[in-house]
């Protein structure tokens, strides 16, 4: 929870809640959306307004969700035009879609200021890290820029620009580094009310309501212009461009007479007689700026400019803040800019040179070299020996005229070598890297460490964390500096004098050591002890211990979190360790620290809680043990491999380096100049997540396949086969006959894929099968995987070997859908996920002809995120073709894929008799007239197909090759779009309306989990009546969209909505149905998810109760029906009716509101059941049959 | 407030002091989930109760959400670039007990008459301190419900009685209210665990518990939680032990199960209760059968012509009943004879 105080002058806090903190203050109307790494902000606004903390004039700021970025730009339009101050936040492509309004919004003069984390655009590839390109795409909108470089800057000017629009009239844009500063923890101070009432002038505010819609004192605006004005009035603006910078300067010296922190427009920093000069914007500033301290040191002339106002660039005060001493220049842009003469900034500062000579503000003799390069984009890191390159290049006899640094450019050259060991880490400053699991709660605790430090003693403190890309098993990396002045080094540590491995097994997947300086200390959680644990460690990490002389220390934090009653949760156990052997304190001054913060996060939890921490500080204390290191690094245990010798080239060459964590050592030749990448490669990456994985009893097994259906993972399988395969099984792979009549003989297997699991146990929670004897055990149960694991690993291979089913036998039904190969598996989507089930399902039905639009989002994230990818192919190498294009276009996207390939199968069929002319006309009449309505029917086509291309092969014509192009699309194609609530509901509702109007042949399945679930729960238009959720912290207070309802409208739409965990029967028909319905068709998901705040083990049930309160009823709407004369609407849940609490009881998203408000719980809690109520009352009106007498019949 | 509307006929004075609290009669409302709903404890205390106890705030509330707020929503927070948190506002998870502290300050808010506290739990532990916020939240006074099942193989009955001893003197010792301990009838030596439970600070005792005895389903091969309501035959297990109990020890006693019909109160104050608890009568015919119990009782008291409320109180007691051995082991003798003809 944000807090409420009055902020004391000195906090630790991330930019993100910095900024934030001083928009809301300075704002009346705030309109947000969520995008990464944005988010922050808009979380932090609305979670005060839903406290009502007031902004400096006392009054709550009315915060306002839109639908989409271009929505909010269109709301602080509308709000800015009607008097108000407003402010919002956003980044990447949701700053994409707010420019035409940014347009209208500067040409109208109106002051505005919005906070930008800014973030890479998709282009090849999405990346949610940082780099410009979004805010230099902006840079003609007319409005003013102004970039912040580090924290307490990014809140400084954050107020500085909020004052100056008032000024000056023009709209700012205030930026930062998306993560690298939005979500970098350091100690700052900061402002407080009464700075915000003196910089923000009355007087202006005033104008504002004067110049205001208003009908009182009316104006029209937004006319049509016509050749005759439109120019001239364009031009009037200019005067207040002209004095924008005077007036931001203004502000920047009125704010530093209040704070004594003092800005310029542009700083320069460095030696005051430089030759060598880096020009930039961003954080990297900072560690130019460093850099260049150290080379002044070492004796070499260098400085760095730092530009704040971008937009308006104002010349004579940029070319006066350069030293005429410089000779070279190198202008560094983090933003791509293909095809121009050089980036943004670069072109700028050329052309800004020679304005200024051709002025006479610079001397005709000031002529230095302007080179210019790209480095950090997508976050990539920026480091001293990166600065230290460009500073060295800028001195080469032919430098590069255009460069990139910081990768390896082995197909264009532009890189310039950087010096791996170059480090500036300061003596004094304590450093610290951290390894550990995403659950194991190790960030939250660094985040703690840090505030405590920071807080607590006159130390300064950085924290900045580093994810990888998963949603389950995450790993996590901390780097954490302290040290008794200002941090100011914004790049991950490379030398930490403590390094903490919270996981053992990390030790064999990462290289956690090279983080290591000589002579630091190295702390392992691990569960053998001090004595022992040595012989247990990888020999190469043996070696670096005894390289780098590390003092090492062990823990069994799993041990002490148990005995203290913790469960799992060994994050205040390792926190203690690390005060108490890093030196970052006195050790008895720091367990004092530990014991006052948890005395000061628990209080409130009550005593039991507390006690419980205090009991695990002192016996972490006691088990916490230097290891005494051996001379020799003798261990017999060697890295495995990352990826096994059987893997593929491409595996082998970049995801096996991707999966080491060293990336960034890959140069550019290894990637496909156009994004491609490879498919089917989560395969590899074992990661072993699980603790307990679920083992098959063949005996109590009633072979339903539930359990294979529920895995989000694709991580259990069944088959049947003749006995005879069995001949090479391994001792232990279960088998047993299998039960079903018309396959008779044959042996069936329920197989975990033992690496792959993550011990979700869904699997388990569906299996109906009971031991009759023990009714705790199911035909599956969780067991724990360290001592199965080479057994089953050895099932799993066997099992995947074994002759798999003809499509063509297996039923359309729960039981044989389970038996057809699933093309998406191992994705990193959260353990228990209740989307992945729905995905994998479609995969089975059709994955051999399908193609997917992704909409962004988790289904895109654990679908597409690199290292690895899950969707992969079958044996005949075919499989699901997936793209993502953006979050907001989704259906469009899959609409345009569906027409293209329409087309060719038009052409296709066109073509193909007149390019046989007569030849074969069995096979030509059988290609066009076939039924591909089932496997057997699309199987025959298949043949048909091959047949024909054998005979192209050998033909020749005009039109041939064309054709043997096109002769794939005589076998239909199955498209698929696909998204959550937060596309389908909201940003994309647009879209899916016009293409569920198209009348084509899509199906779009929304995997609704009721609120945006990538970017951390905020609401959508899904979110039920009740549940609290982010950006509706109070509580919704309206129904969800009933999108179905929607979608009927149109009457040739199929429309479904399922729940697998409810009536696993119906998703499968509906799936089917949709497939095969030739017009549009919608399927609704329930997907239970995270953030609904339970334990998903539980996710099924919730889903049957979900249905059984009749909040999430099961229907199908099939025009097919209406066509044969009934009612198109089924209902296919009507009972029985439960009190909608016993479903939403369960869950923490309603239960929240109870701990809350429980006055409005209440009123809610009866709205929705009103609601529901209303609804399915609805339905049963729909779904009553039809008059079975024909209208007219009694004529 | 609502201003209580005149007890239905009041043909003899029933107040009781019961705790220390002055009550316009014997007629309480027993731990239950009324106490949710202000409109219904404000129609309870219009239709004569005369207070109410809360439903208990569970040792578990207070140590397992947490627990589970940690596992199931904290172990996702900080592992992902895109979302350091799925919630806003985590920590009013950690609320339970905060938000039963609120309602005991509503529930004081609409009623005039005496609110208890309900407290429950069977370890020792820190959890106990919740007795004094309780206090501070404006109870009148504290119920604790040492509802338990002995499954510890290790732990004989004498440790046993030691814990819960153990936990009453914990919570006597943080708060300065009058203080109930509500039992279940499943002691071994019940009346002298009874009289170290005076001793350790009990000012009353409430006599029984009531189990919920689950079901298994034949068919799911699983364990059905049943939760039914009350007979008035289940008075009678009580109206046994309060009449063992009463007059022989130093607190005062009330009753709770089973209580239905105001002959039922009668009973229960004859056997020995200085209050009455109703519960699963009053969730059956709603908040205005209270009035209907009290109704009832006046009648049967002004047919029997007792003067006072003391006259009838305990008249039925071991001490005091005519025929002490029907209370006893003979009860069973003599019953069994009757079925003989």
């Amino acid at each position: 929870m944000k807090s409420l105080k009055i902020p004391p002058s000195i906090g630790l806090l991330d930019a993100n809640d910095a900024v934030a903190s001083v928009a809301y203050r300075a704002s009346e109307v705030i309109a947000i959306y969520p995008i990464t790494p944005s988010s922050g902000m808009a979380e932090a606004c609305d979670e005060w307004a839903a406290a009502g903390r007031p902004n400096i004039w006392s009054d709550v700021p009315e915060v306002v969700q839109l639908q989409s970025e271009a929505g909010v730009a269109g709301a602080i339009h509308g709000s800015l035009q009607a008097g108000a101050l407003c402010t919002t936040f956003t980044a990447s492509q949701g700053l994409l879609l707010m420019i035409p309004n940014m347009y209208k919004i500067a040409g109208e003069l109106t002051p505005f200021c919005m906070h930008v984390s800014a973030r890479a655009l998709a282009t090849h590839a999405l990346s949610i890290f940082g780099d410009h390109s979004d805010v230099m795409a902006c840079r003609q909108t007319g409005f003013a820029m102004l970039a912040s470089n580090t924290v307490q800057e990014a809140q400084d000017l954050a107020l500085i620009a909020h004052a100056a629009t008032l000024k000056c009239r023009l709209p700012f844009m205030h930026f930062f580094d998306g993560f690298r500063t939005s979500h970098e923890i350091n100690k700052i101070e900061l402002i407080d009310d009464s700075v915000l009432t003196a910089m923000l002038d009355t007087a202006a505010i005033h104008r504002i309501r004067e110049n205001s819609l208003s009908p009182d004192h009316p104006t029209i605006r937004g006319t049509a212009q016509n050749p005759d004005v439109f120019f001239q009035a364009r031009e009037a603006s200019n005067p207040f461009y002209d004095v924008c910078a005077d007036q931001v300067e203004a502000e920047m010296v009125k704010f530093g007479e209040l704070t004594g922190r003092h800005y310029a427009l542009y700083e320069y920093e460095g030696a005051a007689d430089a030759e060598d000069l880096i020009i930039m914007m961003g954080s990297g500033a900072e560690t130019a700026a460093e850099t260049a301290a150290y080379l002044n040191a070492q004796g070499r002339r260098t400085g760095v400019l730092k530009i704040r106002l971008f937009r308006p660039l104002e010349l004579k005060r940029l070319v006066a803040a350069l030293p005429k001493t410089v000779r070279r220049i190198a202008v560094l842009d983090r933003c791509k800019e293909p095809g121009a003469l050089g980036e943004p900034l670069l072109v700028e500062i050329m052309a800004s040179i020679e304005e200024a000579r051709q002025s006479g503000l610079l001397p005709d003799s000031f002529c230095p070299m302007v080179i210019g390069g790209r480095y950090g984009l997508g976050s990539k890191d920026f480091t001293p020996a990166m600065a230290k390159a460009v500073y060295d290049a800028l001195v080469q006899e032919r430098p590069k005229r255009r460069f990139t640094v910081g990768i390896m450019d082995d197909v264009t050259g532009l890189s310039l070598s950087v010096e791996a060991d170059f480090d500036l880490e300061k003596s004094g400053v304590i450093r610290a890297v951290f390894f550990g699991l995403g659950s194991d709660g190790t960030v939250g605790a660094n985040k703690n460490s840090v505030k405590i430090i920071g807080e607590g003693t006159d130390n300064f403190a950085q924290g900045y964390f580093v994810y990888d890309s998963k949603k389950s098993g995450a790993v996590t990396i901390s780097h954490l500096r302290f040290g008794p002045e200002r941090i100011r080094a914004p790049y991950l540590i490379k030398n930490a004098g403590f390094v903490a491995c919270h996981q053992a097994q990390f030790l064999e997947q990462y290289d956690v050591l090279e983080y290591a300086a000589p002579g630091g200390v190295f702390l392992l959680n691990s569960i053998y002890p001090a004595e022992t644990v040595w012989s247990h460690m990888p020999r190469t990490v043996q070696a670096t211990i005894l390289e780098r002389t590390l003092q090492f220390y062990v823990i069994d934090a799993y041990s002490v979190a148990r005995e203290a009653g913790m469960g799992g949760r060994i994050n205040t156990i390792m926190q203690t360790c690390f005060f108490a052997i890093s030196g970052v304190l006195p050790k008895a001054a720091a367990i004092a620290k530990i014991k006052e913060a948890i005395e000061k996060t628990y209080g409130k939890k009550g005593p039991e809680i507390v006690q419980k921490n205090f009991d695990a500080v002192d016996q972490t204390l006691a088990a916490l043990k230097q290891v005494t290191v051996p001379a020799e690094a003798d261990s017999l245990i060697e890295l495995p491999p990352v990826v096994p010798a059987e893997a593929p080239d491409f595996v082998q060459r970049v995801t096996a380096v991707m999966l080491q964590n060293k990336g960034d050592a890959l140069p550019v030749s290894v990637f496909r100049p156009d994004g491609v990448w490879a498919v089917g490669t989560s395969q590899w990456e074992k990661r072993n997540i699980a603790q307990e994985i679920p083992i098959w009893d063949p005996e109590v097994c009633i072979q339903c396949n539930k359990c294979v259906q529920a895995c989000p993972h694709a991580a259990i399988r069944s088959n049947f086969y003749d006995a005879d395969a069995l001949v090479d099984a391994p001792e232990c792979f279960r088998s047993t006959e299998f039960k079903v009549r018309d396959f008779a003989g044959k042996q069936f297997t329920i197989q975990v894929a033992p690496e792959d699991c993550t011990g979700c146990s869904l699997c388990v929670a569906v299996c109906p099968a009971k031991n009759k004897a023990n009714p705790r055990e199911k035909a599956i149960n969780m067991r724990m995987q360290a001592p199965l694991l080479e057994a089953e690993r050895a099932n799993y291979n066997f099992f995947l070997g074994l002759p798999k089913p003809d499509r063509a036998t297996l039923k359309d039904d729960v039981k044989f859908t389970q038996f057809k190969e699933p093309l998406f598996e191992y994705s990193g989507a959260c353990a228990g996920c209740g989307e992945t089930p729905y995905l994998k399902m479609l995969t089975q039905i059709c994955g051999d002809r399908l193609i997917m639009a992704n909409a962004t989002g988790c289904s895109s994230i654990y679908g597409g995120n690199l290292p690895t990818t899950p969707y992969t192919c079958n044996s005949e190498g075919r499989g699901p073709a997936w793209a993502n294009s953006l979050f907001e276009d989704n259906a469009e996207f899959g609409l345009g894929i569906r027409v293209a390939v329409d087309q060719q199968v038009a052409m296709a069929r066109r073509l193909l008799p007149i390019v046989l002319e007569g030849q074969q006309p069995a096979l030509v009449q059988a290609l066009l007239s076939a039924d591909q309505s089932t496997e057997a029917g699309i199987a025959e086509q298949r043949s048909r197909v091959e047949q024909l291309k054998e005979y192209l092969r050998s033909a020749s014509g005009p039109q041939v090759e064309r054709l043997l192009d096109l002769a794939d699309y005589l076998v239909e194609k199955s498209v698929w779009i696909v998204g959550g609530d937060g596309w389908a509901y909201d940003i994309g509702f647009g879209g899916v309306d016009h293409v569920l109007a198209s009348g084509r042949n899509v199906n779009i399945l929304v995997l609704d989990t009721e609120v945006y679930s990538n970017t951390g729960g905020q609401a959508s238009k899904s979110t039920p009546i009740g549940a609290i959720a982010k950006f509706t912290a109070s509580g919704k207070a309206t129904g969800k969209k009933d999108l179905g309802l929607v979608a009927m409208n149109y009457g040739n739409v199929y429309v479904a909505r399922v729940a697998l965990g409810a009536k696993d029967t119906q998703t499968v028909n509906a799936i089917y149905e949709a497939m095969r319905h030739p017009g549009p068709s919608l399927i609704i998901a329930y997907s239970h998810c995270i953030a609904h705040g339970y334990n998903l083990a539980s996710g099924f049930e919730q889903q049957k109760l979900a249905v059984d309160t009749r909040t999430w009823p099961l229907y199908r709407y099939d025009p097919a029906r209406a066509d044969a004369g009934e009612n198109p609407f089924r209902l296919d849940s009507r009972k029985p009716k439960l009190p909608l609490y016993t479903y939403t009881d369960n869950e923490a998203r309603f239960r929240m509101l109870k701990m809350k408000d429980p006055e409005r719980a209440k009123e809610l809690g009866k709205a929705a059941q009103h609601f529901v109520d209303e609804h399915f009352a609805t339905y049963e009106r729909m779904a009553r049959p039809y008059e079975t007498t024909l209208p007219g019949a009694d004529d | 407030m609502t201003n209580p509307t005149p007890d239905p006929k009041p043909t003899m004075n029933l107040k009781t002091n019961y705790l220390g609290l002055e009550l316009k009669n014997p007629l309480i409302v027993g731990a239950s989930p009324f106490p949710d709903d202000l409109d219904k404890v404000r129609a309870l205390e219009d239709a004569g109760i005369a207070a109410i106890t809360m439903y208990s705030l569970f040792e578990e509330q207070i140590t397992q959400n947490i627990v589970g707020a940690e596992a199931h929503i904290g172990s996702y927070e900080n592992s992902f670039s895109e979302a350091a948190s799925y919630f806003p506002d985590v920590n009013v998870l950690e609320r339970d007990a905060d938000v039963y502290l609120d309602q005991i300050q509503r529930v004081k808010e609409s009623v005039s008459v005496p609110v208890i506290a309900s407290l429950n739990g069977t370890r020792e532990g820190a959890w106990v301190e919740y007795a004094a916020l309780m206090e501070s939240a404006g109870a009148d006074a504290l119920e604790l419900n040492l509802y338990f099942l002995p499954t510890d193989m290790e732990e004989s009955a004498a440790q046993l009685e030691d814990r819960c001893i153990r936990i009453v003197e914990t919570i006597k010792a943080h708060i300065t209210l009058p203080l109930a301990v509500k039992l279940s009838p499943f002691f071994t030596a019940l009346p002298h665990f009874a009289k170290r439970l005076a001793a350790a600070g009990a000012g009353s005792l409430v006599c029984f518990n009531r189990f919920y005895q689950p079901d298994i389903d034949t068919d799911a091969l699983d364990i059905r939680p049943a939760l039914e309501l009350s007979h008035s035959t289940e008075l009678r297990l009580r109206l046994r032990w309060l009449a063992f109990l009463s007059g022989r020890i130093d607190t005062q006693l009330a009753v709770s199960g089973g209580v239905h019909t105001g002959l039922d109160v009668a009973k229960a104050l004859m056997a020995g209760a200085d209050v009455v608890q109703a519960v699963s009568s009053l969730l059956i015919n709603g908040p205005g059968h209270a009035a209907d119990l009290l109704e009832e009782l006046n009648r049967w008291i002004e047919e029997k012509e007792y003067n006072s409320l003391e006259d009838l109180r305990g008249c039925m007691n071991y001490l005091r009943c005519p025929d002490p051995e029907a209370l006893e082991r003979a009860n069973y003798m003599r019953l069994l004879k009757s079925w003989r003809v």
